[in-house]
């Protein structure tokens, strides 16, 4: 017997499909509502968790007063800058650093939970959901700095808003190059305990010879070399200047604290520094992307 | 796009999905063909490994086929993949619900993936947690979720944006008898009133029951598909058994009016027909004596599924946590 007890029903229900809700493009609008959507869950879930943004707020000013005042005591800036004011910029680039790239592997997370699959199988690009995570987590990652920012004056650096507004964009420039490669990391690997050590093994280097806890002056050339290969070289210099800039230093405590980064002689300009870093960013986001399409 | 005519929601033919694995080629899914009729539930069975959720990741525009078309609500699952997942919702067999949000905040966030509206999302969102008897507790994280509250709040997400094919994976595994009638009921309820297509993969027989129709797959392979009751009818017959106030002429007139052979078994006068519903009637008619009781024992799905398979549902639950760990992304 094959009657299908459906078959009676179906004729008197062919009635035209309903039309699916919601608006699904395929443009840059749709990309970047759909990036949005992913962006506003990081923000969602930092906000939900307590603990996180507890610890998160705290370890940065640990940075800061152990380190500026436990290192300053013996390390002389020959002049009436102060090693905690040197040490700032530094210490900023450093508390987003680990947040950054956390937030990228999290990734990692929603795999092994789960929830990757529901943005997976959603009428969204994979681009967008890579652009979403690393913009929700640099966001993520600025906003904490910005408890440490309100405590420049303790350094003896102005409370100048431009001073501060540009340093804000270089954190967040960044965190976004961190979120990236944690990102890029975790389209890879695929346990959280694999990528936990390798983000470290990456960031602790990249953290030491970036010249944030010493000035780049007086290195061995090789490691000189290998501190111009850093991208995040690149962010805290450009931070340091714009600190020192607004302090009056004598060309030599300008040499000593601040020695220019050259390219095979030629001085490189703060903008084209950050540049770099902006177009390094961009590059591992796109490979994050393209991986992200061919693995899962 | 929204006034043709109704086509079947899904429509498979020839589909095969093969995967190297090692030094040689893994062909999960051997060509297969189904139709499911607009508005039908669907009960999609088969032994771990028989490649259903190959299957469904295929439907769901997760994996590409390596050969064969299949066209879900309308549209084909690999040339028009986005218009394909604005169409169907989906529940996996692994939790996918953000864990740290609340409730209302997961359904939020799938809303805006899917572009609804802000009228649109807050009126749906609202229907559905009605739906699955979660309003109460839609502002509490869903850490704090039992299981079958999980199961409910992720139905509830894959309808949030209207779908004409709802796929299930495996819904109800895992969870406690109660929960899993009361998922059942959700369903039945959801058919009810909108047209929803369900395709639903199970473990449980008696689950598969409350579908319209089944398709069992082995080895790659549908090795059978009909309703529910043309599939039980096919592998054997129904058991009668009779109480009635004189067994002896009972057998007798069964045997003299109607032609069937009886005997007692367990103090019941039981015999074998083909279909028991359709003889039912008659013996109420020919009789001519008191029926104190008649119970009709239609075969099993499980007696389908054996016979099919050659295992048991069972048997095939076996190596359960290691086929959960075979590559399925």
């Amino acid at each position: 017997m094959n009657t299908d007890p459906m078959s009676t029903d179906q004729t008197t229900t062919s009635r035209p499909a309903p039309a699916p809700l919601g608006e699904v493009r395929n443009d840059l609008t749709h990309h970047a509502r759909a990036t949005w959507v992913v962006t506003r869950r990081e923000l969602l879930r930092f906000r939900q968790d307590r603990a996180r943004m507890l610890s998160m707020l705290l370890q940065p000013l640990l940075f800061i007063f152990v380190m500026g005042t436990g290192l300053g005591s013996i390390v002389d800036t020959g002049g009436d800058v102060s090693f905690s004011t040197f040490l700032f910029p530094g210490v900023l680039a450093t508390s987003v650093l680990f947040t950054a790239g956390f937030a990228g592997i999290s990734l990692v997370w929603d795999r092994e939970f789960g929830f990757l699959r529901e943005m997976m199988v959603a009428p969204i690009s994979r681009a967008s959901i890579i652009w979403g995570k690393c913009l929700g987590g640099a966001i993520v990652a600025t906003g904490q700095s910005l408890v440490l920012l309100a405590l420049v004056g303790t350094v003896g650096i102005p409370y100048d808003p431009l001073l501060l507004a540009q340093l804000v964009g270089c954190l967040f420039l960044g965190s976004l190059f961190l979120t990236a490669l944690g990102v890029l990391l975790s389209t890879r690997i695929r346990s959280i305990q694999g990528a936990m050590p390798m983000l470290q093994l990456l960031i602790t280097p990249m953290m030491f010879l970036s010249g944030s806890l010493f000035p780049l002056g007086g290195l061995p050339g090789w490691l000189s070399v290998v501190t111009r290969l850093n991208p995040l070289t690149y962010v805290v210099q450009p931070m340091r200047s714009l600190v020192l800039g607004h302090l009056d230093l004598t060309a030599a405590e300008q040499q000593r604290l601040l020695p220019a980064i050259t390219w095979g002689g030629w001085q490189v300009p703060v903008g084209v520094q950050l540049l770099t870093v902006a177009v390094i960013t961009v590059g591992l986001v796109g490979l994050a992307a393209r991986m992200f399409r061919t693995t899962e | 796009m929204s006034n043709t005519v109704r086509e079947p929601a899904i429509e498979v033919v020839g589909l095969t999905k093969s995967y190297p694995s090692g030094d040689t080629v893994v062909e999960a899914v051997r060509g297969i063909d189904l139709r499911v009729e607009a508005g039908q539930t669907y009960g999609f069975l088969g032994p771990n490994g028989a490649g259903k959720s190959t299957t469904i990741e295929m439907l769901c525009t997760i994996r590409n086929p390596t050969s064969g078309s299949a066209r879900v609500a309308g549209f084909d699952v690999v040339r028009e993949r986005t218009e394909v997942r604005r169409r169907i919702g989906l529940v996996f067999q692994q939790q996918t619900l953000d864990q740290q949000l609340t409730a209302r905040q997961n359904l939020r966030f799938h809303a805006d993936l899917y572009g609804l509206s802000r009228a649109d999302a807050d009126r749906r969102i609202d229907e559905v947690l009605e739906m699955v008897a979660l309003t109460d507790r839609r502002d509490d994280p869903v850490l704090r979720f039992s299981g079958g509250m999980k199961r409910r709040l992720e139905i509830a997400r894959g309808l949030v944006h209207a779908p004409q094919v709802l796929f299930l994976d495996e819904p109800t595994i895992g969870l406690d008898p109660q929960t899993r009638a009361a998922i059942w009921d959700y369903l039945r309820d959801l058919r009810q009133r909108t047209e929803i297509t369900v395709f639903v993969t199970t473990h449980y027989m008696d689950e598969a029951e409350h579908c319209d129709r089944i398709a069992i797959m082995d080895h790659g392979q549908v090795v059978v598909e009909d309703t529910p009751e043309a599939l039980k009818s096919s592998v054997g017959t129904d058991r009668i058994a009779l109480r009635t106030d004189d067994d002896e002429l009972a057998i007798a007139r069964i045997q003299e009016r109607l032609g069937l052979a009886a005997g007692v078994h367990e103090g019941q006068v039981t015999l074998a027909v083909p279909e028991g519903a359709h003889v039912v009637p008659r013996l109420f008619t020919s009789l001519d004596l008191h029926i104190r009781s008649v119970t009709v024992t239609r075969p099993s799905l499980d007696d389908v599924f054996l016979t099919y398979t050659g295992r048991t549902i069972r048997d095939s639950e076996g190596p359960r946590a290691a086929a959960g760990k075979a590559p399925t992304r």
